[in-house]
């Protein structure tokens, strides 16, 4: 026993002797402090308490640590000996604050809840996580009822399928489009329609975005696309268009209001158009894809969708303070970096753009064998999630665009993805019927959610974490709970 | 009797008369009046006959000119609401369309359970035994070729009669249809069979059944009946023939038989998001007849 002890005493003051030259950088490649000799016991909770020191945080945040780009998950000489590294060498330690909140993964389906006659298109929580509405190919725009798990308003007006549904970052808009080309404004309080149709596209309706609350509070103007090759800009409170962006030849895909006040457009001609948004002007056109563009996300985009609302669920009184609080969480999230875009497509490859630097593409990104159908930014613009056609998500560096894991495990194409608040879980729906939760830090398979009886069209993960609502075929909008 | 085209002939070397394209323009003209007069004093059959022609052509002139205005008229393009809808990003890309939400396996797995199955071809023709089966005469004596299948049975009958009457002859009798039975063991399948991929002959002298290679079916048209579309698949095996176990484990396939089929290609998942592999389909036509096999999925 006693020689035991003193083994395992020597041991520690062997492992101690063994120091290893570490510099600690934050993702954009900043460093903290100068390099420094680390004991080889140290893991990443000791590292943790460095950085905290370091920074002089008042408060202990939860950091990870990735070593050329693998998270450590154990302590420094056990990482050491694995990967053959050479303790001679300063080993680069970036460091990457995570969420100080933690989303539980959904895990079961708390209701099924039947009203819509035809195919759910598009499901979209509120901001704040407190509303849910879904467009159908029923005509109809229906807002749920949360709390009872029941239909709470029909919301009739639409002549064809509600192709699009969008919430204005402050919560007190909802805005639909449907495939004969006319968006409607709802009171999302009442049900009922703000106003008339906002006619004036020609085509269908493929997206819309509304302006980001910090740029303007309360939120009043709004973009969407369309089928017709034009992006029109309207205003939500005198319901006109304000200006129509002309100018790609094809139909536009996809749009997003940027951080920066420009408007992203990416359409199938191949190309991506920044347009300016107080006169319409175009700014910039992003060449590279060799076919369509699908879709298009920001590195800010989850901060822009949620505004001032973050996961304490706390409400706010004045607009002014709204605009305020959501330009604070906006300027944390990017922090001095630019606003990064990424464009999925048809030739199997996803480009990663920083248009307000370059016209060049930052990274190419392959690895798909079919097209990518929807690219998505984690909320903390660490991570790029991509789905495709080839039945797998794959999950990139959001920094460098570098490939990270493939998550293989649905039977059919991936429609769509979400993530979780805490960027820690990964939603998919596929045309396999099921949902699928990953998860990001052990890149496997966290939860398998089948239960719908066919294609999931729309997924969305609540901005506060605690439900998930899917819509498909099956005419269903299912509620998943954790 | 024809003199030849000599006024063609004529027209061609000298050209026209000075004055044949007025003439015909005046004819021309006069003709609507001609007719006129013609259908006016026209009574009985000829007045009707007469009536009924103007009709036709007056409604096939309305008919063309409604069509002409048409093409030029601009009309608003109907955009109903149309079933099955999807989402933007899948509306320009082309799919099968599929009218309704597909059944799942889980239907099949209960039926299959309970052993019923609400079958599109409820009942079929009992296929006898002689119509199923060709006897193939083995053995070395070609001499005997004369007796026919049929003879086969009236020499029994023979037999029988004699077993009663004549005991002299009884035991040659006896003989010699015993040793006709013994080569006629043999049997020859007629209708069409699938037969699995792993499949070898036994030695010709153990083989009772033959299944004739050119009757050998691996696929089947199967008829999706809510996609209303048809696909060449693959047959996986036979599960029930109407007519008998036997037949079932031989593998043929008659009308009414339920098959097997591969459908991984139709894309089908169960609930659980796992491709359905094989599903059940009921064979529709008489394959031996027709030489391909069509089946209706069980959905």
């Amino acid at each position: 026993m006693e020689v035991d002890m003193e083994g395992e005493a020597e041991h520690q003051k062997e492992v101690s002797s063994n120091n290893v030259m570490c510099q600690l950088s934050d993702p954009e490649g900043a460093t903290l402090g100068p390099a420094m000799y680390l004991p080889q016991s140290a893991g990443p909770k000791e590292l943790t308490q460095i950085v905290n020191q370091l920074l002089h945080n008042e408060e202990r945040f939860p950091y990870a640590f990735y070593v050329s780009d693998q998270e450590l998950l154990e302590d420094l000489s056990s990482y050491l000996t694995r990967k053959k590294v050479s303790v001679e060498k300063v080993l680069t330690i970036v460091y990457q604050p995570q969420a100080v909140f933690r989303i539980r993964p959904v895990s079961r389906c708390s209701a099924t809840i039947a009203g819509h006659t035809e195919a759910v298109l598009s499901v979209a929580f509120s901001p704040d996580g407190q509303q849910l509405a879904s467009g159908s190919g029923d005509t109809t725009v229906r807002l749920w009822d949360l709390s009872t798990q029941t239909p709470l308003f029909t919301c009739k007006g639409h002549k064809n399928w509600v192709l699009c549904i969008a919430w204005s970052p402050d919560g007190k808009y909802l805005v639909s489009g449907s495939k004969s080309g006319e968006l409607q404004c709802w009171d999302p309080k009442t049900g009922l329609p703000s106003g008339n149709q906002l006619i004036g596209h020609k085509k269908w309706i493929t997206g819309i975005s509304w302006e980001p609350v910090h740029l303007n509070s309360p939120c009043r103007r709004f973009v969407s696309a369309s089928k017709d090759g034009d992006a029109r800009i309207w205003d939500a409170t005198s319901r006109r268009c304000l200006i129509v962006l002309t100018g790609h030849t094809l139909a536009v895909t996809c749009v997003k209001w940027g951080g920066d006040g420009v408007i992203y457009t990416g359409s199938q001609d191949c190309t991506i158009k920044v347009w300016e948004t107080t006169q319409g002007k175009l700014i910039r056109e992003l060449k590279g894809h060799g076919h369509w563009v699908n879709s298009l996300a920001l590195s800010t985009e989850y901060v822009l969708r949620t505004g001032a609302f973050d996961h304490t669920g706390k409400q706010f009184s004045s607009p002014e303070e709204m605009k305020k609080v959501a330009l604070e969480r906006y300027n944390k999230m990017r922090g001095t970096a630019p606003e990064r875009l990424v464009s999925g497509s048809d030739d199997f490859t996803m480009f990663l753009w920083e248009p307000s630097v370059s016209k060049h593409p930052k990274a190419r990104m392959t690895g798909h064998q079919q097209l990518v159908n929807h690219v998505y930014f984690s909320p903390d613009g660490k991570w790029i999630a991509s789905a495709s056609f080839d039945k797998s998500v794959k999950l990139w560096n959001g920094a460098t665009g570098n490939f990270v894991a493939a998550f293989r495990g649905h039977v059919g194409p991936v429609y769509q993805i979400s993530w979780s608040a805490d960027s820690r879980l990964l939603l998919s729906g596929s045309k396999d019927s099921t949902l699928k939760v990953w998860d990001i830090r052990t890149q496997k398979l966290k939860q398998d959610l089948p239960g719908h009886a066919d294609e999931v069209f729309a997924v969305d993960w609540s901005p506060d974490g605690e439900k998930v609502a899917s819509g498909g075929r099956d005419r269903v909008l299912k509620l998943w709970m954790g | 009797m024809p003199q030849g085209d000599y006024i063609d002939l004529h027209r061609k070397r000298y050209g026209h008369r000075l004055d044949f394209f007025e003439r015909k323009r005046k004819k021309q003209a006069r003709e609507v009046h001609k007719k006129s007069q013609k259908a006016q004093k026209a009574i009985g059959i000829m007045g009707k006959k007469i009536a009924k022609q103007n009709y036709a052509e007056k409604a096939l002139m309305k008919k063309t000119l409604a069509m002409h205005e048409e093409k030029s008229t601009r009309r608003k393009v109907e955009d109903d609401v149309q079933e099955g809808a999807v989402p933007a990003y899948l509306l320009d890309r082309q799919q099968t369309s599929r009218a309704k939400v597909l059944s799942n396996t889980i239907k099949q797995k209960r039926k299959e359970r309970a052993g019923k199955w609400d079958v599109p071809l409820p009942k079929v023709r009992p296929v006898a035994e002689d119509e199923m089966f060709r006897v193939v005469r083995t053995g070395k004596r070609k001499s005997e070729c004369f007796v026919t299948v049929s003879f086969f049975w009236l020499d029994l009958v023979y037999v029988y009669a004699c077993c009663f009457s004549r005991f002299m002859h009884l035991k040659v009798l006896v003989l010699f249809s015993v040793f006709l039975a013994a080569k006629q063991w043999k049997r020859m399948i007629t209708k069409a069979t699938f037969v699995g991929p792993s499949f070898t002959r036994k030695p010709p002298k153990y083989e009772r059944f033959i299944r004739p290679s050119g009757l050998r079916f691996t696929k089947a048209h199967v008829t999706h009946p809510e996609l209303k579309c048809t696909f060449n698949l693959e047959i996986i095996g036979v599960k029930k023939n109407p007519n008998g176990a036997m037949y079932t484990s031989l593998g043929v396939l008659t009308r009414g038989t339920i098959i097997e089929v591969n459908v991984s290609e139709l894309g089908l998942v169960t609930p659980a998001g796992k491709v359905v592999w094989g599903k059940y389909a009921q064979v529709t036509n008489n394959p031996e007849n027709d030489g391909c096999i069509n089946a209706v999925l069980l959905v």
